[in-house]
């Protein structure tokens, strides 16, 4: 559309008239179409801001027979009543333990096999890539009956090392190829140069191409921290007990266990905008590369 | 492939770079390869000689497990109850997939005609959606079909639908998946229309410059010139949708503790819970989810192919 304007605009340029540039028509489509944009946008945005509209509001409130469309309550009780909840600081801490071990794990043996594909041409490259690929779509629910029996017979239930083994394994094929786009990226030269001047290889590979692969890693990262912290399947099945469980677990029974005396829905809304903030902001700064990473190329051909 | 080129001119260059580092790749795959086997390729494994086996109280009690072939396959794909569950998946995947991508197809349409700021502000409501973690999306929809005090009740009330107040959208199968399907809608539509988006930013404008002075119109433009440029995208967001849309374990699941018949809304995933938690029927289960990995590796391959020709590109 914008187009179209420049369009029009230009013939005037060129011949260098005076008159003032004309003012953009309004046309009643265009209006039609803005207003159903802005609608759009109301309906996506609605239930983010609904939950952070009633974790600010007092539960009275939100029972009243009138829902309360601004947060003309504000209140922090409800944040400050799940914060020192301690089966949210205990699902908490359990939640960034796995999120850690994972993440450390998922960046090291992803990153080793992405430098083996994308730096070597070895026999059974292609089948490793062509498993990689296809592990990556495999359903935690066709899997987890079958991991909850082995974690069970080797006393992993409800271990931060147990449901972190399993979320390395989820997690390493689509961060293989994300890393592989990465390292692909570094041009070798750079490294085979710095080698001419002297450096061994793992200097040069540590000196030159890691700091140009730091981006990768870092985005990597993002990508497995949501991965991990946002999980409930396979934690729901792996860790049943009440003291191993992770955020998106603990949220569920902190549903369930006010259900019976009426929910709070305050407290239960606070709880959810307490676990969504973190991933929010971190899903912000790497949303860019994970639209790109799976359909890049698909236009262009 | 310019990598290699580069480090090896000649046309001996692969048989040297082998002798050279035959080892090396394949020392920096063993972790990866280690935690896959580990994670995937036992739990794998343990499913299909599960699914050949009789496993039922005595094995739990320790008898060894005796083998029966494909009788559990037999017992369980002749269960009327496991193809309704089919069934059931099916068309709640076809469903939620096709709307999903339609609308995520009208939304970067749109985004494409309006101006900046509304598109801005399009943008980063469809990103906050889509960033939004499942359980909580899932809570926060529960909040709003809440029968009691949820603002969509409220909502009909004030649009003169007296006779929904008060109504549990949670209880009734067909309300319950109304608000499934709005969940899993509303979370993945942003992945769709932003990509579709992005794809519709790529279409060069030389080309659409070359038929606008051919006298086509904007709807021939957008029929004629931009669909097809932008099909490759649609077709692989939609199977990756309908991927997707097969596991949705955690929605039907959140949503079932509102007190919804379980047995009746159970999809797969969830029939597979029931049956190896709930019945520890473990070999039917392992049946089941043999059955989903094998329908989701037959979905991937086009995917998959697809990202196997970006790699040899």
């Amino acid at each position: 559309m914008s187009a179209v304007l420049a369009d029009t605009a230009a013939p005037a340029a060129r011949t260098g008239e005076r008159r003032p540039v004309r003012r953009r028509r309004i046309r009643p489509g265009k209006i039609l179409l803005s207003a159903l944009g802005l609608l759009m946008a109301l309906v996506w945005v609605f239930p983010v801001y609904w939950m952070m509209n009633s974790a600010v509001t007092p539960d009275a409130i939100l029972g009243a027979d009138t829902p309360q469309l601004l947060p003309v309550s504000f209140t922090l009780t409800n944040l400050r009543s799940v914060l020192t909840d301690s089966g949210f600081l205990n699902a908490l801490g359990m939640s960034v333990m796995v999120t850690f071990l994972t993440i450390t794990l998922v960046l090291a043996f992803a990153f080793l096999a992405a430098l083996a594909i994308s730096r070597w041409r070895f026999r059974g490259r292609t089948s490793f890539i062509l498993a990689v690929l296809f592990i990556q779509m495999l359903p935690a629910e066709g899997l987890f009956i079958a991991q909850y029996q082995m974690m069970s017979s080797l006393g992993l239930l409800n271990q931060v090392i147990g449901i972190s083994v399993l979320y390395v394994a989820m997690l390493v094929p689509f961060t293989v190829w994300m890393l592989r786009g990465f390292v692909a990226g570094v041009p070798i030269e750079l490294e085979e140069a710095a080698m001419v001047d002297g450096l061994s290889r793992p200097r040069a590979f540590l000196r030159i191409t890691f700091p140009l692969l730091a981006p990768g890693l870092v985005a990597s990262g993002v990508y497995a921290f949501l991965q991990a912290w946002n999980e409930f399947t396979t934690a729901l099945v792996i860790l049943p007990a009440e003291s191993a469980q992770t955020l998106p677990i603990w949220l569920r029974s902190f549903l369930s266990a006010s259900a019976n005396r009426g929910i709070n829905w305050a407290e239960v809304m606070a709880a959810s905008t307490l676990i969504a903030v973190p991933v929010i902001v971190f899903f912000l700064f790497v949303q860019g590369r994970m639209t790109s990473g799976l359909v890049s190329g698909a236009v262009k051909g | 492939m310019t990598l290699t080129t580069g480090r090896t001119a000649g046309s001996d260059g692969i048989a040297i770079r082998r002798r050279r580092t035959p080892a090396t790749p394949y020392l920096l795959l063993i972790p990866a390869v280690a935690a896959l086997l580990v994670g995937l390729g036992y739990p794998v494994y343990w499913q299909i000689i599960t699914s050949l086996q009789e496993f039922g109280l005595m094995q739990q009690f320790g008898a060894p497990p005796e083998f029966i072939g494909l009788d559990n396959y037999t017992r369980i794909f002749t269960d009327p109850e496991v193809w309704s569950v089919v069934a059931k998946s099916i068309a709640f995947c076809l469903v939620n997939a096709l709307v999903t991508v339609g609308l995520g197809l009208g939304l970067a349409v749109l985004m494409r005609a309006v101006p900046g700021w509304v598109r801005m502000s399009m943008q980063i409501t469809l990103l906050l959606a889509w960033a939004t973690p499942l359980v909580a999306a899932v809570t926060v929809f529960r909040w709003l079909f809440d029968d009691r005090n949820g603002v969509v009740n409220w909502m009909f009330v004030q649009l003169g639908r007296e006779n929904l107040d008060g109504y549990n959208w949670l209880g009734n199968v067909w309300t319950f998946f109304l608000v499934a399907s709005l969940v899993v809608i509303w979370m993945s539509v942003p992945f769709v229309a932003l990509s579709i988006y992005a794809g519709l930013t790529q279409v060069s404008e030389e080309v659409l410059e070359a038929a606008r002075i051919d006298g086509a119109g904007s709807r021939q433009i957008l029929w004629r010139i931009i669909m097809p440029l932008v099909r490759p995208v649609i077709a692989i967001v939609l199977l990756l949708q309908i991927i997707w849309d097969l596991r949705v374990f955690a929605q039907i699941r959140l949503l079932q503790d509102a007190g919804a018949p379980i047995s009746e809304t159970n999809l797969l995933g969830n029939y597979i819970y029931e049956l190896g938690v709930g019945s520890q029927d473990f070999a039917g289960a392992a049946a089941v989810s043999l059955f989903v990995l094998v329908l989701t590796m037959v979905l991937s391959g086009p995917y998959v192919r697809y990202l196997m020709k970006e790699d040899a590109a």
